[in-house]
């Protein structure tokens, strides 16, 4: 068994509603000095497939439901 | 054909909840319109309860938040659609039937490819997205449209260009984007093609930024069709302003409680369409 962990990223220059609002009700909270908040969705998979086939299948995953290319990017990181 | 042998598949899954309006509104225009599960669509129904999608001749995806809005709004549903249904789609909108797809139907048609459709029916991959709004939070609310389609959506063929009309948004992804290195040129496709069929405008029809356009959406966009006209996707809710009284100013503006509201004329116009093209 693999275990894969996909990482959705916004793109570079795509606003990150989410992780501002974050940012802001942390500040609310007293937190200090939060440089920037960014949102990531991580999501993690077992896989009965060989170990030589896991990247490729995730990256295929990727493409057809995980991330959105227009606005997002993937990671696949087999462990 | 006879309005009231059109037939409608307002398509829905787990989560869809604007089904019962938008079935209300082609209903109160005279139509067959029909709630089916996509089940029904790919033979994993009992039988009596199967369908074909080739036996509409409109399809429609209504608003909610299908599948729980998991992983993207709209992601799950154009997935399972895209796995079983890609050729029967791609036949219903190759024959010219409408397709229409509001708020998370919306969102659905892009996740699909089947919008904005510039070189082929269905891309394999998104090419655009409908992405959070930029205030980060959900916009429920009155919002003016601007028609501005030259007259190849067959969804705005009664309505004249240039009008506007109020009709309400609730969503908290409908900001429309293009791959940031195509925008320009994605813009200009659109415009090219006559694609764009609404844009957000302040009461007096000028472009606006936020709270007139709700979302942050690219050129104030707020529905699009495909180049063709017969597919047309949209964030506001036309089949909630069928009625003047749904508007919340119709004590003051007067009239009919029941006259025709806002969104009355996308549903009469596309019927329109049909009863004369089939």
């Amino acid at each position: 068994m693999v275990t894969a962990e996909i990482r959705i990223e916004l793109k570079h220059g795509v606003a990150d509603p989410e992780g501002e609002n974050t940012k802001k009700a942390l500040e609310l909270l007293g937190f200090k000095g939060i440089r920037s908040v960014k949102t990531v969705k991580v999501f993690e998979m077992d896989l009965d497939i060989p170990a030589s086939e896991a990247a490729s299948v995730c990256e295929e995953m990727s493409r057809k439901l995980l991330a959105n290319p227009v606005i997002q990017t993937f990671r696949v990181q087999l462990k | 054909m006879k309005l009231e042998e059109i037939k409608v598949c307002i398509l829905r899954i787990e989560g869809t909840n604007c089904e019962q309006e938008a079935y209300d509104a082609f209903k109160a225009l005279g139509a067959d319109p029909e709630k089916v599960h996509l089940k029904q669509l790919i033979g994993r129904s009992p039988g009596e309860l199967r369908r074909e999608l080739d036996e509409y001749q409109v399809l429609m995806l209504p608003g909610g938040f299908s599948a729980g809005d998991y992983v993207r709004a709209g992601a799950i549903f154009a997935a399972r659609m895209k796995s079983h249904l890609a050729a029967d789609l791609e036949n219903f909108i190759a024959s010219g039937r409408p397709v229409l797809g509001i708020c998370n139907g919306f969102q659905i048609l892009v996740e699909l490819g089947v919008l904005p459709s510039f070189d082929e029916i269905m891309s394999e991959a998104p090419q655009a997205a409908l992405y959070t709004n930029v205030s980060g939070r959900f916009e429920c609310r009155p919002s003016y449209l601007k028609h501005e389609n030259h007259g190849k959506c067959v969804f705005t063929s009664l309505l004249p260009r240039g009008e506007i009309v109020a009709i309400p948004v609730a969503h908290a992804e409908g900001n429309l984007r293009f791959p940031s290195e195509s925008e320009e040129e994605f813009l200009m496709r659109l415009e090219e093609n006559d694609q764009v069929v609404f844009r957000y405008v302040d009461p007096n029809g000028d472009y606006a930024g936020y709270p007139w356009c709700p979302n942050g959406a690219i050129g104030n966009i707020a529905g699009i069709c495909n180049p063709e006209g017969n597919v047309l996707g949209m964030m506001p809710h036309p089949e909630r302003a069928m009625f003047r009284y749904q508007h919340p100013d119709w004590t003051r503006s007067g009239g009919k409680p029941d006259a025709p509201g806002d969104g009355h004329v996308i549903f009469r116009s596309v019927l329109d369409h049909v009863s004369k093209r089939f």
